[in-house]
C-alpha cells in the first residue's frame, strides 16, 4: 500500500492560538478516498483532527473541504488522484472551505453561512389557493426542468468556492439561489413573481453573481448553481419584465438590444442603456441613471485621455456587413411560442446524439 | 498556419491595442489571419442568459463562417469571454443532433451550416500558442527575452472554468499555459492568489462594489507578490483591471499602480516589437516602468 502525505490546516478558535499546518503520512490504497486518509490519521496518529463526515458515499454532504486548493467532497476524491494533482514530492493539502468561519480544523460553521442563506429564499413550496382534494397533477417536463436543482445535497461546496461571496459576504449565494429556482420553476408554487422580484431587488441577490463558474466547477452533483441563477434571471426579465434597481434588467436588455441593432457591442452605450432599462433616452434622463452616469464620468474621462474612447467611437458604431441576417435570426428565434432550452443535465454530453432526442425537459414555457 | 480569426467586440472597441498588437504579432508567428468581418458578438453569456437558442444560433453562425474559410486549420479568438461563451454554445450544439438541425435550419437562409466535427476547433490565442505553435517554436522566435520582468498571469474565468466544457480532460494544463508562455518568453511568472479568480467585470453596471473589490483585491495581491505587470488573454478583464483600476483603488482603500498587458502585447515585446507599436501608450495605467525595463533589454 502506498504512502501519502496529508498536509492539514489546523485551527482551534477556542485555543487562542493561530492556525498551523500538520503533516501526516498515511498508508491507504490509491483508490480509497482522501477522507479515508484523514480518518486514518485521526484514528492512528492524532485524535484531535477535526473533520465532519457521515455517509462516506457522497450523499450526506458533510465532508466538503478544500483539497489542493479546490473544494471537493473528501469522500468523493480518490487519494491517489489527489496525490497526482499535488505533484511528485508534494503533500496533499487539505484545508477548510473559504467563505465560512472555521469551528475547528476542517469543520466550518454551516449554520452561520450556508443554512442562513438557504433560509433567506423561503425554501418551501408556497402554493396558491386551497390545496387540491388529491395530489397536485403537474406536467412531467416542468418537473424535469427543476430536477437539476433538486439534486443538491446541501454540502455547501459552491458557497465555499464562490468568488462573489469572497468580496460580498452578504451575497445570497449559489446554493440558495439554486434552491430558489427549485421553487420558481415548480408549477405548484404560486409565488413565482414575488420570489423573483425579491431576489432581483436585493443588491446582494440575483445580480450579484459575477458569472465566474466556480460553483459549477466544484458541485459534486452537477447542480450547476450558476446555470440556475441564469434561469432565474431569464424568468425575471423575459417572463415578468422585472425592472430591478440593480440594473440587472437593463444590463440584459442593453446587450441583447445592441447586438440586434449593430451585431457587435457598442461599449459607449453600455452604461446608459444598462442604467435605463435598455433605453438610451431613459438612460440619459432618469435621475437614478444620470446619477450613475455621473459616477462613471471619471472612468470615461480616463478612457478619453488614454485614447481608448474617442468622440467618433461614442457617436458612431458601425453596423456589421449583413446585419439583416442577425436581425432575421432574432426575429425567427424570438417569435417562437416557447423558448427552446437544451437541458444538458438531462441530455448529457453526447446522450442526445446517440438517441437523436431533444430533451423535452429543455422546453420552457 | 492559416486561421479563421474572430477578434471579438472589445478588441475593436475600448481595447484597440489588443486587436492592433495581434495583427503585428501574427506574421511573426507565421499566422495568416482571415478575419470574420461579418460575424456577430458572442453574447458574452448574456444572450444565453436571455435566450439559449438565440445565443447558440448566433454563435453557430460564427462557427459556420469559420468552417467555410478554405484551408484554415481552425478558428482563433483573442478573448477569454468569447472562448467560454462560444464553448458553451458549441457544447450544446455538439450534444444533440436534432437541436443542431433546428439551429442550422435558422442559418440556412444565409446558406450557412455548422457541422459537428472532432477535427474542427476554436482556440484562444493562448491555447494556440501552446498547442498548435508549441512552446519550443515560440522560444526559438524570441529575440528579446523578457529577463528580469516579473509578470502576474490573469486568466479570466471563462477560459478556466468549467474544466469539463473547456476540454481540460484532454488538455489538463490549460490553466497553466500563461505561466508556461511567460516562462518561454524569458520572464518570471508571479504566483499570487488572484490568477484564476474573477475580475468582476460582469457586474460592473449591477454591483460596482462587488466588481471593483474583486478587481482591486487581485491587483493588490499581484503587487504584493512583486509583479511588475499583469498579463491577460481577456479584454473584458483588461477593462476592469486597467481602465477601472483608479476606481478599484478606492474600493480596496490602497494605492494600485500596476500595468496590465494584453497577451499579444507581451508576446510582441519578446518577438522584438516596440511597446509603442503594440499600443502600450494607450492604457489607462501607464506602462512606462515596464517600457523602461524593456528598453534596457538587448534585442538579439
Amino acid at each position: 500500500m502506498p504512502d501519502y502525505t496529508l498536509k492539514i490546516r489546523r485551527f482551534d478558535p477556542e485555543s487562542g492560538q493561530p492556525a498551523y499546518w500538520s503533516e501526516y503520512d498515511v498508508e491507504v490504497d490509491p483508490e480509497r478516498s482522501v477522507l479515508q486518509g484523514i480518518l486514518d490519521a485521526r484514528d492512528k496518529q492524532d485524535g484531535s483532527i477535526g473533520i465532519r463526515c457521515s455517509c462516506r458515499a457522497a450523499i450526506c454532504g458533510s465532508c466538503a473541504v478544500k483539497i489542493n486548493g479546490k473544494v471537493s467532497l473528501a469522500c468523493n476524491t480518490a487519494i491517489g488522484e489527489a496525490a497526482d494533482k499535488a505533484g511528485p514530492g508534494n503533500p496533499i493539502v487539505v484545508e477548510p472551505m473559504n467563505n465560512y468561519p472555521v469551528l475547528k480544523d476542517l469543520i466550518v460553521d454551516m449554520d452561520a453561512v450556508h443554512w442562513r442563506k438557504i433560509q433567506r429564499v423561503t425554501p418551501w413550496l408556497l402554493p396558491e389557493g386551497p390545496p387540491p382534494e388529491r395530489e397536485h397533477i403537474v406536467p412531467a417536463e416542468s418537473m424535469i426542468d427543476i430536477t437539476q436543482s433538486m439534486a443538491c445535497i446541501q454540502c455547501g461546496a459552491c458557497v465555499g468556492a464562490c468568488l462573489s461571496l469572497e468580496v460580498d459576504p452578504e451575497f445570497v449565494g449559489p446554493a440558495a439561489l439554486a434552491k430558489a429556482y427549485r421553487f420558481v420553476g415548480d408549477p405548484r408554487d404560486g409565488q413565482e413573481e414575488e420570489r423573483l422580484r425579491d431576489l432581483a431587488e436585493d443588491p446582494h441577490g440575483l445580480y450579484d453573481c459575477t458569472h465566474c463558474f466556480a460553483c459549477i466547477e466544484v458541485c459534486p452533483k452537477d447542480v450547476a448553481p450558476m446555470s440556475q441563477i441564469m434561469r432565474l434571471r431569464r424568468r425575471a426579465t423575459s417572463d415578468f419584465g422585472i425592472k430591478d434597481r440593480n440594473n440587472g434588467y437593463g444590463h440584459e436588455k442593453a446587450i441583447v438590444g445592441m447586438i440586434e441593432k449593430w451585431g457587435t457591442l457598442h461599449e459607449a452605450q453600455m452604461p446608459p442603456r444598462s442604467y435605463g432599462d435598455g433605453s438610451m433616452i431613459k438612460g440619459q434622463t432618469e435621475p437614478s441613471a444620470v446619477k450613475a452616469l455621473i459616477a462613471d464620468l471619471p472612468t470615461a474621462l480616463r478612457g478619453f485621455r488614454a485614447g481608448k474612447m474617442t468622440i467618433k467611437k461614442v457617436l458612431h458604431h458601425p453596423k456589421l456587413p449583413g446585419q439583416e441576417n442577425v436581425r432575421r435570426i432574432y426575429d425567427e428565434v424570438e417569435s417562437k411560442d416557447e423558448r427552446l432550452e437544451l437541458n444538458m443535465y438531462i441530455v448529457g454530453e453526447s446522450g442526445g446524439e446517440e438517441q437523436g432526442a431533444m430533451s423535452e425537459g429543455g422546453l420552457e414555457s | 498556419m492559416k486561421l479563421a480569426y474572430w477578434p471579438g467586440c472589445v478588441s475593436r472597441g475600448f481595447t484597440p491595442e489588443l486587436h492592433g498588437s495581434m495583427d503585428l504579432v501574427a506574421p511573426k508567428l507565421d499566422l495568416e489571419l482571415v478575419q470574420l468581418d461579418r460575424a456577430n458578438c458572442c453574447g458574452a453569456g448574456v444572450i444565453a442568459e436571455h435566450n439559449q437558442e438565440l445565443a447558440d444560433t448566433l454563435n453557430a453562425r460564427t462557427f459556420a463562417m469559420a468552417q467555410s474559410v478554405e484551408g484554415a486549420a481552425g478558428m482563433m479568438n483573442i478573448c477569454s469571454t468569447c472562448q467560454g461563451a462560444q464553448s458553451e454554445c458549441q457544447e450544446r450544439l455538439d450534444a444533440d443532433g436534432d437541436y443542431r438541425a433546428t439551429v442550422n435550419s435558422t442559418l440556412s437562409a444565409e446558406s450557412l451550416s455548422y457541422e459537428k466535427s472532432g477535427d474542427w476547433w476554436n482556440k484562444n490565442f493562448l491555447w494556440l500558442l501552446v498547442e498548435e505553435i508549441g512552446l519550443d517554436k515560440l522560444r526559438s522566435k524570441v529575440v528579446r527575452p523578457l529577463e528580469g520582468l516579473r509578470i502576474a498571469p490573469f486568466y479570466g474565468c471563462y477560459i478556466v472554468r468549467p474544466t469539463k466544457r473547456l476540454g481540460m480532460a484532454d488538455h489538463p494544463e490549460r490553466d497553466q499555459y500563461l505561466e508556461y508562455v511567460i516562462d518561454a518568453l524569458g520572464a518570471q511568472p508571479v504566483e499570487y492568489a488572484g490568477a484564476r479568480k474573477c475580475c468582476g467585470f460582469p457586474v460592473i453596471t449591477m454591483n460596482k462594489t462587488t466588481s471593483l473589490r474583486q478587481a482591486g483585491r487581485h491587483l493588490a495581491d499581484a503587487i504584493d507578490a512583486g509583479a511588475d505587470c499583469l498579463v491577460t488573454p481577456c479584454p473584458l478583464c483588461h477593462l476592469n483591471l486597467d481602465m477601472q483600476q483608479p476606481e478599484a483603488s478606492k474600493y480596496v482603500e490602497r494605492d494600485l499602480d500596476v500595468p496590465v498587458l494584453h497577451l499579444p502585447q507581451m508576446v510582441g515585446l519578446a518577438l522584438g516589437l516596440e511597446p509603442k507599436a503594440l499600443g502600450m501608450n494607450g492604457h489607462v495605467v501607464k506602462t512606462k516602468d515596464v517600457q523602461r525595463k524593456i528598453a534596457e533589454l538587448a534585442v538579439a
